[in-house]
């Protein structure tokens, strides 16, 4: 029986749900919900039947179904309980929930402490703008890998697909093995924007080619698909006259990025960076809004599913000690900006206390790739704190750096904090 | 079937409008679209407004049909159930040298017999509209326009002729007329032939074709010309108002206007369509799009965009009939001469969906002038219920939706919040809607930012639920539209290997 308040309720049952839950009782909340929109838990790693999964959590490389079960057997064992087939319709600032389902009506709940971890969608036709006809047969790379494993129906035949990003390479080699044609990939970056194993395992060894610095000019049928016009684009993405290409296919598969899905978060007013796409969040994943916090891709896209279980397992932590003291303490925070080769770095800010009982993990994404060693540096007041080497700088690939607890001190003194990626 | 007295030709907005407005009298009619769904063509790609009249040229037909229809939408909107606001529009003008042709547009809407309308300086102008170009100088005021629901109109107009008894039969495809002693008596279409004793063709873009199968105005044309439109994010702009720049030779020119589904929408150009069937949105024509856009809102940015489409408008050729004008692209309403027995429509372009229920009633009185004895039906109901949105509903509405049908709690587009209910109910309407765009037209489901990525599988899994076919024959609109293929794991069987 659904109760009408609770200590913790989550939003979302993917792998930041999950993992929120499992940490806000671990952390000592009584009550804890998760509702989910799907009729099982798990999100979208139940569609996600490749392997790859939880290599740094479990060190074993699993289907995204068996990482989730992971977490799902967890959760039930801890009693958090979990309302399926239901839509959050609203969130208020004070927390009470709306909600809707088929079989659990309409349901008004009162929470102690929200994590919001609905996770992202994918970019549409629309956000990128290509011209053309708008016949059936322009799908996302999800879409179509829903319809693929979950529900088991090809939707195509022969297929390109735009974008270099996971789930389009992934859906790439998904398709082949199930018999399709896959023409290619076109990607208008000069570079990769997925990962480098994934180019390796799903594109190369299915010998499907990947065309960098080329994009769809237009799409071509009335009823269904019929081709895709291609062209080559310059540095400034414009298309270069003369490189156009009728491919003909049935299918245009789009993976061209993902955005975080936060309208529920502004409905709360929780306030969102233009960035990110998700929500403003201190080292504790809460936002401008007490009580609500936020976990996992609805905060920013990341690479690898366990960093989303890490961010969901801190964001349930702190949401599960706010639900239990009920007030927040006295909070010093000092903004962390990106430096001129930094796209976005999450958290935003942190609490300068935060640093008195551990390091605290700093993600990045960088503008512009470097393929020789770098250095990622953060700065207070121009002075260098900490820096950290890496091998190479990709978009593509998120950086992690940790602030030590030794510079607790020096933070106590700055304004702001600046992180930058620079050649070594 | 019984006997046919009419048959209709085409589903738009006229064709549905002319059904309902007939359905009143005692007739049997039969409505025919080639399409899946009624209004899939110019009648669901157009600005989406009520025109006040002031366009036209005094003394066309255009222009008297504009100002007639203009005054019948509040009555119908409150008998069909759809959504229509009657705002009142705005022609701005930028700069001083555009401000003479504001009055030429004022004499011309006195003229016309337009309402209401007067000038209002830039400041007011500015106050009403707070993003718009600072260099506003003035703007004309028209307040009988107003923004509409087209989908819903004709939608609303087919199902209420359906509920007064009209048959309405789609994927038909209208293929010759038989005519005797001067006189149409049947129509022959691709689900056979249909004896009749009176056939409106309302074909809109293939208005001349069927014209010319019955042998009338061999020298009519229809010139599709293409208007490319986009449609913005609520979340990044919204419009308060129906602003149009000042007319130029080439047409009403780049509108940006709000909508009653609450998006903006911007456009359209005009530009000559390479065929009937050219609904092609161009690189081009988004350029065009945008340039136009910003002269009246300079801080408009493409990244707003949520969705893009084209229309077609059926341009004609026909002179007006007044000789006292002169026009080459007026409306085509007659009763031929020859054969007897055909309501000729053709040409019918903007502002041919503000004038449709005007056209309507002028068939009716036609058929009349023709002599034909229409008798009123007794038990006519022009009232067409809504059906619920749960969205617009407040939030005791929403519980007590969701304790009556428990479909309406589930949630299935959750970018514009439309529910399983919602769906079900449209798929068993008096209008079935039996395609993912034909839902998509009724519940606004899939026009969010995901731009219906996670509603599709749920709403063609519905669909084939609902309708018992397999999932493979679910369509985006008809026919060689599919969504699916084939199951995984299933061969293709080659005939060459049997």
């Amino acid at each position: 029986m659904i109760k009408s308040k609770y200590d913790v309720v989550i939003i979302g049952a993917g792998p930041g749900g999950l993992a929120a839950a499992i940490a806000a009782k671990q952390q000592g909340a009584q009550d804890v919900l998760i509702i989910e929109r799907d009729l099982e838990l798990g999100g979208i790693l139940q569609q996600c039947i490749h392997n790859g999964f939880g290599l740094e959590t479990f060190k074993e490389d699993l289907p995204g179904p068996s990482y989730a079960q992971h977490f799902i057997n967890d959760a039930l064992a801890l009693n958090v309980e979990t309302l399926l087939d239901t839509m959050v319709l609203d969130i208020t600032p004070q927390r009470r929930i709306y909600a809707s389902g088929a079989r659990s009506g309409f349901l008004e709940i009162d929470a102690r402490a929200i994590v919001l971890a609905m996770g992202c969608r994918e970019r549409t036709r629309a956000q990128i703008r290509i011209p053309g006809m708008r016949p059936s047969g322009v799908f996302t790379a999800g879409t179509a890998q829903r319809w693929v494993n979950v529900e088991g129906y090809m939707p195509g035949k022969r297929y390109v697909v735009l974008g270099s990003g996971d789930i389009g390479m992934i859906m790439a080699r998904r398709l082949t093995l199930e018999g399709a044609q896959v023409e290619g990939v076109l990607e208008v970056m000069p570079f990769l924007t997925g990962l480098t194993r994934n180019y390796v395992q799903c594109l190369m060894d299915f010998d499907i080619p990947l065309h960098l610095s080329h994009t769809v000019k237009r799409v071509i049928g009335r009823g269904r698909v019929e081709s895709i016009e291609s062209v080559q684009v310059d540095e400034k993405w414009n298309p270069i006259a003369g490189s156009e290409k009728i491919i003909p296919c049935d299918t245009l598969l789009l993976s061209v990025g993902l955005i975080p899905e936060n309208e529920l978060s502004k409905k709360a007013g929780v306030l969102i960076d233009p960035i990110t796409g998700g929500p403003f969040v201190d080292d504790r994943f809460e936002t401008n809004v007490p009580g609500i916090f936020a976990a996992g891709n609805v905060v920013h896209v990341y690479d690898l599913v366990d960093w989303v279980s890490e961010a969901g397992r801190q964001a349930g932590d702190s949401a599960a000690r706010f639900a239990l003291i009920e007030r927040r303490k006295e909070t010093r925070h000092v903004p962390v900006k990106p430096g001129p080769n930094v796209r976005y770095i999450v958290p935003q800010t942190i609490d300068r206390e935060s640093l008195a009982t551990g390091n605290v993990r700093m993600q990045l994404r960088v503008r512009q790739p470097i393929e020789s060693p770098v250095w990622v540096e953060i700065r207070g007041n121009d002075n260098l704190i900490t820096r950290k080497g890496e091998l190479y700088a990709r978009p593509g690939e998120i950086i992690t750096l940790e602030i030590p607890m030794k510079a607790y001190d020096e933070v106590q003194l700055v304004d702001e904090l600046v992180i930058d990626v620079v050649k070594r | 079937m019984e006997k046919i007295d009419v048959v209709i030709i085409g589903g738009g907005v006229v064709g549905c409008m002319t059904a309902r407005f007939l359905s009143r009298y005692k007739l049997n009619i039969l409505l025919i679209d080639k399409e899946a769904d009624v209004g899939s063509s110019t009648s669901a790609a157009n600005s989406a407004i009520v025109h006040a009249g002031y366009d036209p040229l005094p003394g066309t037909l255009k222009a008297e049909m504009n100002v007639k229809g203009n005054q019948m939408w509040d009555v119908l909107s409150g008998e069909l159930g759809f959504e229509y606001d009657r705002s009142g529009d705005y022609v701005v003008a930028v700069g001083k040298e555009e401000l003479p042709i504001l009055d030429e547009l004022l004499e011309q809407g006195r003229r016309n017999g337009v309402p209401g309308m007067h000038i209002i300086p830039a400041d007011e102008m500015r106050a009403r509209e707070p993003e718009i170009n600072p260099a506003v100088s003035g703007a004309l005021w028209a307040p009988t326009g107003g923004i509409c629901d087209p989908f819903m109109a004709t939608i609303a107009a087919a199902e209420n002729a359906v509920e007064n008894g009209v048959t309405v039969m789609l994927n038909t495809r209208f293929l010759d007329f038989r005519i005797e002693n001067g006189r149409v008596t049947g129509v022959q279409t691709s689900r056979g032939f249909f004896a009749c004793r009176w056939v409106v063709n309302s074909a809109g873009l293939y208005s001349d074709e069927v014209m010319h199968l019955a042998g009338v105005r061999p020298e009519f044309q229809i010139t599709p010309r293409r208007g490319e439109y986009v449609v913005l994010d609520r979340a990044s702009i919204q419009v308060n108002n129906v602003l149009f720049p000042v007319p130029t030779a080439k047409g009403k020119g780049i509108l940006v206007t709000a909508t009653t589904h609450g998006n903006t929408i911007v456009g359209p150009n005009s530009v000559c369509a390479a065929h009937k069937k050219d609904e092609e949105v161009t690189q081009e024509g988004l350029a065009e799009i945008w340039e136009g856009a910003r002269k009246l809102f300079p801080h408009l940015q493409p990244s707003s965009t949520i969705a893009m489409f084209a229309g077609l408008r059926a341009t004609g050729n026909a002179p007006s009939p007044n000789p006292q004008v002169s026009y080459g692209h007026d409306f085509v309403i007659e009763a031929a001469e020859k054969p007897r027995g055909f309501i000729n429509l053709g040409g019918i372009e903007s502002p041919g969906f503000t004038a449709a229920p005007a056209i309507a009633q002028r068939v009716v009185e036609l058929m009349q002038d023709q002599g034909e004895k229409l008798e009123e039906k007794t038990g006519w109901n022009p009232i067409r219920a809504p059906r619920p949105h749960f969205r617009k509903l407040p939030l005791d509405e929403q519980k007590k939706l969701i304790h009556t049908d428990p479909r309406y709690g589930r949630v299935v587009c959750r970018c514009e919040m439309v529910t399983e209910g919602e769906i079900v109910a449209e798929i068993h309407a008096p209008i079935p809607a039996l395609t993912y765009d034909a839902i998509k037209r009724r519940t606004w489901l899939g026009t969010g930012r995901c731009l219906g990525s996670f509603d599709m599988p749920r709403v063609v899994e519905i669909l084939a639920r609902e309708t018992g076919l397999p999932p493979e024959q679910i369509t985006k609109r008809g026919p060689g539209s599919e969504f699916l293929y084939r199951r995984t794991k299933e061969l293709e069987v080659l005939h060459d290997q049997e």
